[in-house]
């Protein structure tokens, strides 16, 4: 048995350090800044994938950034762990990656969503367990400006937030058996919106008719880490009529 | 008009399979693919063509195909019953199906995923820079009766009729692992039992991951359900909220919350993929580094793999299986050899 933690130098990374580099799978190498969600963390995560694709790594195959880290994979034969870990080491200590600002444009997203009704039937019992009357619930969602902290699971899922304390309401322990595609679902002060059909452990308070992947567009997703959004209340009425347009009503204007 | 295969018959989980499209990982978009990459190198080195060409992945059943013009066909991973019109053909191997004949294609004998391969590949469209179909995602969508799969052109002609030694790997077996994020989140005293279990392949499983049921009791951990959600590589071994291993294969998410106590082997992955349900697993720790050497090992055997070829021959002595050589007529002239390349 070896440390999951090798590193260039061999040595096994202290858990409670940060940042810190980890091995993830034969191939991949994971920056972590922190081991629980918070801004700083997230827009370090974001900031630190760009650095990487900016650096020209030899044999680098693909990036990602997840909540609190990035990830890379590199070919072996290529490159080896220690080479990486090393330019990664030394993109590290260019700069206070919690202090980074976050990606350059980015979009400010209104979202039209129905909360509650027979399309979202969990807002009634999502309000309760954060403590909220269904009107105080909508309010306090749809007056919260969130940010895409991460795509994934999914193509084109983001997980958004943070939401105010009150949302910080565990996942269900039994699956909501079909959620359907434009589904809004909050669990952990984090809200996310469904790309396709899917059962799921977040509870389901609102629909939008938000396409987030159509892979033959020139712009196969949607949304972007860093982008920010709002979910707009609208009627199930409205929001029927915005099924024929363009992102469901969805409209963004360009941060500066 | 470009030769083409018409889909007369087709198992439910015949899907257009490549090495995938990495690149969209930041996007939720997993990089899928071929479930048994490996079987892709084979069938590449049997056509003596590019390993990135698409192939048909046959999930436990084939189906009934006729080829519209001649064109050289390869028939690789889990071995499956097959003929050209009646006649049994050998599994692992090149035929030539000429126009208007039928290829016939049963369920798997061992593992899981078959795989057919034409001359330049299937070249259905190109969606995000790739041909796999990613049913999780929504991208493509099963082979189904009365497609017609339009074969890309042939590159490299050469001969039909060669053959290939498999990697065996399609009824469970020893792989290896390396550690992954949360390994050291459980007690050695797991690690050690997780080595010595022998794990039977459940029958939920598909092209995103297999459940693995253990011997003795589920696989605790300090983390429990709290860690934060993290990046996902295929070949990561999640344990769920019951302790149950899972192991994440070519079409998984692309982040996920449950720990993982290690991550198998890419060169280990077919034989997981290929697992049927009741098929008995264990795993094996390795080192990083050893890890490391197997893949580059891997790497140049799967590139070199043409160097293995060698004719279908008809000698008694060397034929194992008779039932699986054309012993009378069939898909090829029995010229192939002789002919000079055209």
């Amino acid at each position: 048995m070896t440390s999951p933690c090798a590193t260039s130098s061999g040595k096994s990374p202290d858990r409670t350090v940060f940042p810190h580099i980890r091995t993830i799978g034969t191939d991949g190498l994971l920056v972590s800044f922190a081991d629980a969600l918070s801004e700083p963390a997230n827009r370090a995560a974001l900031a630190f994938r760009a650095a990487i694709e900016a650096a020209d790594l030899p044999g680098l195959l693909e990036t990602s950034a997840s909540l609190v880290s990035a990830y890379l994979r590199f070919d072996i034969s290529v490159s080896d762990h220690g080479a990486v870990s090393s330019a990664l080491e030394t993109l590290l200590r260019r700069q206070n990656w919690l202090a980074a600002p976050l990606p350059g444009g980015r979009r400010r997203w209104s979202i039209p969503t129905v909360y509650g009704t027979e399309l979202a039937p969990q807002l009634e019992e999502a309000a309760a367990v954060a403590g909220l009357t269904p009107e105080e619930a909508i309010a306090s969602i749809s007056n919260a400006r969130v940010r895409v902290q991460t795509i994934g699971f999914a193509p084109g899922m983001p997980y958004l937030g943070e939401l105010p304390p009150e949302w910080a309401i565990p996942r269900q322990t039994q699956l909501t058996g079909r959620v359907p595609v434009g589904g809004l679902c909050v669990a952990i002060r984090q809200l996310v919106l469904f790309p396709v059909d899917t059962p799921t452990g977040w509870r389901h308070i609102g629909q939008t008719a938000f396409s987030l992947f159509r892979p033959d567009d020139a712009a196969p997703f949607a949304l972007r880490p860093g982008d920010e959004a709002r979910f707009v209340p609208v009627t199930a009425e409205a929001l029927a009529n915005m099924r024929s347009v363009p992102d469901g009503g969805a409209t963004f204007e360009v941060l500066r | 008009m470009t030769p083409a295969l018409i889909v007369h018959r087709a198992g439910p989980g015949v899907t257009v399979q490549d090495l995938g499209r990495p690149g969209y990982l930041a996007y939720g978009l997993s990089r899928g693919g071929a479930a048994d990459r490996l079987a892709l190198a084979e069938g590449a080195a049997l056509l003596c063509q590019d390993c990135s060409f698409a192939a048909l992945e046959m999930a436990g059943l084939g189906g009934e195909f006729e080829a519209t013009a001649d064109m050289r066909i390869a028939l690789t991973g889990a071995p499956m019953t097959a003929s050209i019109d009646g006649v049994r053909i050998a599994w692992n191997a090149s035929h030539l199906l000429s126009a208007g004949q039928r290829l016939s294609i049963g369920a798997a004998e061992r593992g899981i995923y078959g795989y057919l391969h034409l001359d330049g590949g299937v070249a259905v469209a190109e969606r995000l820079g790739a041909r796999s179909a990613h049913l999780a995602a929504g991208l493509g969508a099963a082979v189904h009766v009365g497609m017609r799969l339009p074969a890309g052109a042939d590159t490299q002609p050469s001969a039909a009729g060669m053959t290939l030694d498999a990697d065996p790997r399609f009824e469970g077996g020893t792989v290896r692992v390396v550690p992954s994020l949360q390994t050291d989140f459980f007690e050695p005293s797991e690690i050690a039992r997780f080595e010595a279990d022998v794990f039977c392949r459940d029958s939920r499983g598909n092209r995103m991951g297999v459940r693995l049921l253990p011997g003795g009791d589920g696989y605790r951990n300090e983390a429990g359900l709290s860690v934060i959600s993290e990046v996902i590589v295929p070949g990561d071994i999640q344990i769920t909220g019951d302790g149950t291993p899972f192991v994440l294969l070519s079409e998984c998410q692309t982040i996920g919350g449950y720990p993982r106590i290690g991550s198998v082997l890419p060169a280990d992955l077919p034989r997981v993929a290929q697992a049927p349900a009741g098929a008995q697993l264990q795993f094996r720790f390795v080192t990083l580094e050893e890890a490391v050497n197997v893949e580059r090992q891997e790497q140049t055997r799967r590139q070199s793999l043409r160097q293995s070829l060698r004719p279908l021959i008809r000698d008694p002595h060397r034929m194992g299986d008779l039932l699986s050589y054309q012993l009378i007529s069939g898909a090829t002239a029995g010229d192939d050899l002789e002919r000079p390349a055209p």
